[in-house]
This record gives structure tokens, C-alpha cells and sequence, in this order.
């Protein structure tokens, strides 16, 4: 497993060079741009931009994320089915601390991880996610959210985006120069004689191109890496079809998530907009396929090891190399094992009360238990006043609620 | 002069490489020594929650002391031998789980039980610290296959028979159906 992490590490610090290079040169050209001769000192603005958003970003990216998303954070008793799910897949993946689980109240079954290591980890799924799979597949999405994590995805994630955002930034800035505040330029242009003329032309060229190059690179990353995760959900719960039928359900589902935006959006187990539109979806989407993700997963043949899964990708897409990492492919191949799927219906009922039981305590409802049978669940503007039951009269005194009081998202 | 550099960058090189083996091979004995410790966690953990689930069960279903007593017998086993080898405890762990699932089966039959929210709980809770043990010992195994692959191998079989690195046993599972947890249906 530490072999495809630091295949990992190796590969993200090449990327993080190369987009470092190329906002440094769009630092530059922007520089050219404003004053010929002052691109050191656009050099020097990238630099700091970068620093800045780097440093926000690392110690504070998860929970600005996670508030963005509107996370609550949830305790075991909260939910106890979705806590052991994770605490199981943590064990399986051999991460030494349990991540914060948080719940999004929202019917679109998602889910995303984030946090900069594993030591400082979150993983969020959404109410509708709780409500729509059963335990198999929730272990399959889990499995995949912690993929992520084990893989340190996230941060990586996390910094070629930070560089992203600053590449277009600069670049913004740059071309909004040349062609409104451009009076100093042009006259000092007309100086400066050929040389200096072709400077110009080629920072317009890079100013515009950059951004472009940047965010294809951050596209290709981000599909690789959720091929990979699957590829660990599968080795971690050694049962692709968890995933795969996980998949399949929220792929179905029409609701949209309503606090995901294109910011956010890399960060989803699915594409959490909806596809696009097919023809570009190769190159212009954050995700994979939906419908091919599913079918590598239920190519892999009884096996469950990445070597199963990468020629199952291989065979699946037709490419000629696959996404898991050479080092990683030596290992021994486990095998799959075909767990019972559970009769869904009844299960589905109790998966839907916990979840919603769930939401009412992380609002402050009280909950009371009439002798007659039924639960009263009480909003909390209640509390102190005497209710009837509406089913057999009983009177109650509501309690203040018992449920976990209301967290921030920031841990 | 040359010569001595040469001869000196040599075994330099092996050295790190040597150290490098090594290094791989502490880092898979250790591994295989924590997760083997993470079963230890869960299979405790199974064996503190039982007590409470027969109580629990005890006052609806009278007419099953058999199953009951099936369940405290092989828990008390496996507590008993909760020191012994890797094997060992394997057997009587895998009974254990035998006579939970039995149980669990029998259960299906009080629908008074099935409504009990106490027994809902901690089937939850044994349900999950089943699935951590087959996980936990998913992760052991793997973690035993990475030493003994390394232990076997070549070029780190020299390093590990000169510094007499011992293959780890496997925890094995008897049947296919071991590995799947007590499916309770309601």
C-alpha cells in the first residue's frame, strides 16, 4: 500500500513543479506587461500570492470546505452505522486515526474527503448518501473517501488548485492591464524597439494559454486520482461491487447538491453538477465517467488488488497505460469476496428514520418516548412547555434536546 | 589512490543498500506486529460485548438456553486462550463466530427481540466489530504476505537470513462462509 503513496508523492511534487514553473512565467509576463523590465517584480508577486493562498489553504482549506458544503459534524451516537463504517474502512486501510465524520442535510447522495493527512482528515457524506445504500455500499464509498485521504489526494488536490487559482488570477490581471491601463506600456514599448515588442507578444501568448494548460493538468490529475481511490476501495473493501453498485445509485439520482459549485466540485465522489455534455467530458471534466468507473470496477474478474483493477481499466477504456503506479502492480493479487447483499426494503425504511432521526437531533428537536409507543419529536422552541400526544393524549413535558448541540463545521 | 576511492564509493553504495534492505524489512515486521494488535483490539472488544447481548436476550428467549450457552462456552474458549498463538486463537475465534451467527439466526424468530432497541444496538455494534476483525485480520494478512514475500525473496533473503528474520503465520479462515458477518434480516 506505501508503495502507491509514495508513487504518489513522487508524481504530485513533478506536478507541483510544473505548475509552480508556470505561474512564476505568467508572474512574469503579467509583470512584463504592467512596466517592461518589472517582470522580476511580477515574479515576486506570484511568489507571495502563492505563499499566501498556499498557507490558507493548508492549515485552513477543510474547514473552509467543509462550511462552504454545510457540514455539521456528528458524533457516534448521532448515527452509530455510518461511524463504524468508517472506523471498519480506517482499519482495513490501515489509517491510524478515525477521520471526523461530518453529514450534509441535503437528498443528492454524495460524498468527499478532505484535510491535508491523514492525521488531520474529514469525510463528509450527504443525508440523501445515508438514506439511498446499504452497508456494502456505503463501505465501498467510504472506502473510496478514504482512498483519497491514504493517498494524500486531498492536499495535493488542495495546492494544484491553490496554483490554479493564482495562474488565473495573475493572468486576469495581466491581460485587464494590457488593454486598459497599456498608456506607459505603449510609449515605453515604442523605446524599448524590437525586442521588447517580442517580449510583449509572447507574455500575451502565455497569459492566455496558462491558464488554459493549468486547468487541463488539474483536470487530468483529478480524474487519475478517482480511478485510483477506486482502485483502493476495491483492495480495502475486496468487494468491487459495493463500489460499483454505489456508483450506479447515485449516478441515478437526479437530486442536485444544492452548496457544490465548480469550486467544489473536484472534491465529489461523483460530479456532484452532473456530467457533461459527452464529446468533452474526456477532457473538460473533473470526473471520470460515471457509467466506465463502474464497469472497470465489475471487470476485475473475482479479484480486488490494484493489478486486477488496472487491467480492468485498460481493457475497459481501451488506453494503453493504465493509472496505478508500476511499484504498486507487484504485489500479490487478493482475492474478492462476495458478501450477501441484504433484502433492501425493510432495511432501506430503518436506513431512511436514523437518517432523518439524525437531521431532527442536529436541529435541537427533543425526542420523547410516549408510553403508548409512538416517539414525539419536539422542535425546540418547546422546550419547558407541556404537549399532548397526538395518539393516545398522554401529557409531556418537553426536555431540552438531548441530541449533540449544533457544531461549526470547522473542527 | 584511485583505486582506494573507487573500492571505498563501492562500499558505500552496498552499505546504503544493505541498510536499505533492512530497513524494508524491520518497517515489515513492525507492520505485521501493529495489525496484529489491531485484531487483538476488536477480538477483545467481541468478547466484552457479549456478555451484554446474552443478557439482553436472555429474558426472550427462554426456550433457546442451548444456543445461549453454545455462545458463552466459546467465548470463555477464546478468552481463555486470548495468549496463545496466532493459529490457536484463529480456531477458537472462528468458532465464536459460528455460534454468534447462530444466534443471530435464532433471533430472527422473537419479533419482541427485533423490536428492542437494546438489542438493535448491540447488534449494530457487534455486527461492525465483526466486520473490523475480518478487516483487521485483511490488513494482518497482507501485512504477513509483504514479510514473508520479502523474507523469501532475493536479494533480501540474505539480509533476512543473516539477521534471522522469522516468516509470520497467516490468520487463517476455515470456510468461505467465515468471512461473511451475521446477516440479520428484519
Amino acid at each position: 500500500m506505501w508503495e502507491l503513496v509514495r508513487a504518489n508523492q513522487r508524481r504530485a511534487a513533478t506536478l507541483v513543479v510544473v505548475m509552480a514553473a508556470l505561474l512564476f512565467a505568467v508572474g512574469y509576463a503579467a509583470g512584463e506587461a504592467l512596466r517592461p523590465g518589472a517582470g522580476l517584480g511580477g515574479l515576486f508577486v506570484a511568489f507571495v500570492v502563492w505563499v499566501v493562498l498556499s498557507l490558507v489553504s493548508y492549515y485552513s482549506g477543510d474547514s473552509i470546505f467543509l462550511s462552504l458544503a454545510g457540514a455539521h459534524k456528528i458524533a457516534k451516537s448521532d448515527n452509530p452505522t455510518l461511524y463504524n463504517v468508517v472506523e471498519e474502512m480506517c482499519i482495513a486501510s490501515g489509517i491510524s486515526r478515525v477521520p471526523d465524520i461530518y453529514v450534509i442535510d441535503d437528498a443528492a447522495p454524495n460524498a468527499f474527503a478532505t484535510g491535508r493527512d491523514p492525521q488531520h482528515a474529514s469525510v463528509a457524506v450527504t443525508a440523501g448518501l445515508l438514506e439511498t445504500l446499504n452497508r456494502e455500499e456505503l463501505q465501498g464509498v467510504i472506502a473510496h473517501e478514504l482512498g483519497h485521504v491514504a493517498n494524500r489526494d486531498v492536499l495535493y488536490m488542495m495546492m494544484v488548485g491553490v496554483m490554479l487559482g493564482a495562474i488565473v488570477l495573475l493572468a486576469d490581471v495581466g491581460t485587464r492591464v494590457m488593454f486598459y491601463g497599456g498608456g506607459r506600456r505603449r510609449t515605453s514599448s515604442r523605446e524599448g524597439g524590437q525586442g521588447q515588442a517580442v517580449i510583449l507578444i509572447l507574455a500575451v501568448v502565455l497569459m492566455i494559454l496558462a491558464p488554459l494548460i493549468a486547468q487541463l493538468v488539474y483536470l487530468a490529475v483529478s480524474r487519475r486520482r478517482e480511478y485510483l481511490a477506486d482502485a483502493c476501495s476495491a483492495l480495502y473493501t475486496r468487494y468491487p461491487e459495493g463500489l460499483a453498485s454505489a456508483l450506479e445509485k447515485i449516478s441515478h439520482s437526479t437530486a442536485k447538491l444544492a452548496s457544490a459549485s465548480r469550486a467544489t466540485a473536484p472534491m465529489y465522489i461523483v460530479n456532484p453538477l452532473g456530467a457533461t455534455a459527452k464529446g468533452l467530458a474526456d477532457l473538460s471534466s473533473t470526473h471520470p465517467p460515471t457509467s466506465e468507473r463502474i464497469r472497470i470496477l465489475r471487470s476485475m474478474g473475482g479479484g480486488a488488488g490494484y493489478r486486477q483493477y488496472d487491467e480492468a481499466f485498460r481493457k475497459v477504456t481501451g488506453r494503453p497505460v493504465g493509472v496505478v503506479p508500476a511499484t504498486s502492480l507487484q504485489q500479490a493479487a487478493p482475492a474478492a469476496v462476495a458478501a450477501p447483499a441484504a433484502p433492501d426494503a425493510r432495511a432501506r425504511f430503518e436506513r431512511v428514520r436514523q437518517t432523518t432521526d439524525m437531521l431532527w437531533r442536529l436541529n435541537q428537536y427533543a425526542f420523547i418516548a410516549c408510553a403508548c409507543g409512538t416517539t414525539l419529536k419536539v422542535p425546540p422552541a418547546y422546550v419547558g412547555k407541556e404537549i399532548a400526544c397526538p395518539h393516545c393524549g398522554a401529557k409531556h413535558v418537553v426536555p431540552a434536546a438531548t441530541g449533540a448541540p449544533p457544531q461549526a463545521a470547522a473542527s | 589512490m584511485i583505486a582506494m576511492l573507487v573500492l571505498l564509493a563501492v562500499i558505500v553504495v552496498v552499505g546504503l543498500w544493505v541498510m536499505g534492505l533492512y530497513n524494508g524489512l524491520v518497517g515489515s515486521r513492525n507492520e505485521v506486529k501493529n495489525s496484529w494488535s489491531q485484531i487483538d483490539v476488536q477480538l477483545k472488544r467481541r468478547h466484552d460485548l457479549i456478555p451484554n447481548l446474552v443478557e439482553a436476550v436472555k429474558g426472550y428467549m427462554g426456550h433457546e438456553r442451548g444456543t445461549l450457552e453454545a455462545v458463552t462456552k466459546a467465548r470463555q474458549q477464546a478468552v481463555d486462550l486470548s495468549s496463545a498463538s496466532a493459529e490457536d486463537r484463529a480456531k477458537v475465534e472462528n468458532a465464536l463466530s459460528q455460534t454468534l451467527r447462530s444466534l443471530f439466526a435464532v433471533a430472527e424468530a422473537y419479533p419482541d427481540l427485533k423490536a428492542n432497541q437494546n438489542f438493535l444496538a448491540l447488534q449494530e455494534e457487534l455486527t461492525a466489530t465483526e466486520n473490523k476483525i475480518s478487516f483487521a485480520r485483511q490488513y494482518y494478512n497482507d501485512a504477513v504476505l509483504r514479510l514473508n514475500n520479502r523474507i523469501q525473496m532475493f536479494p533480501s533473503s540474505i539480509i533476512a537470513g543473516a539477521f534471522n528474520f522469522q516468516m509470520e503465520q497467516f490468520f487463517q479462515v476455515d470456510a468461505p462462509e467465515d468471512r461473511q458477518v451475521p446477516q440479520v434480516k428484519f
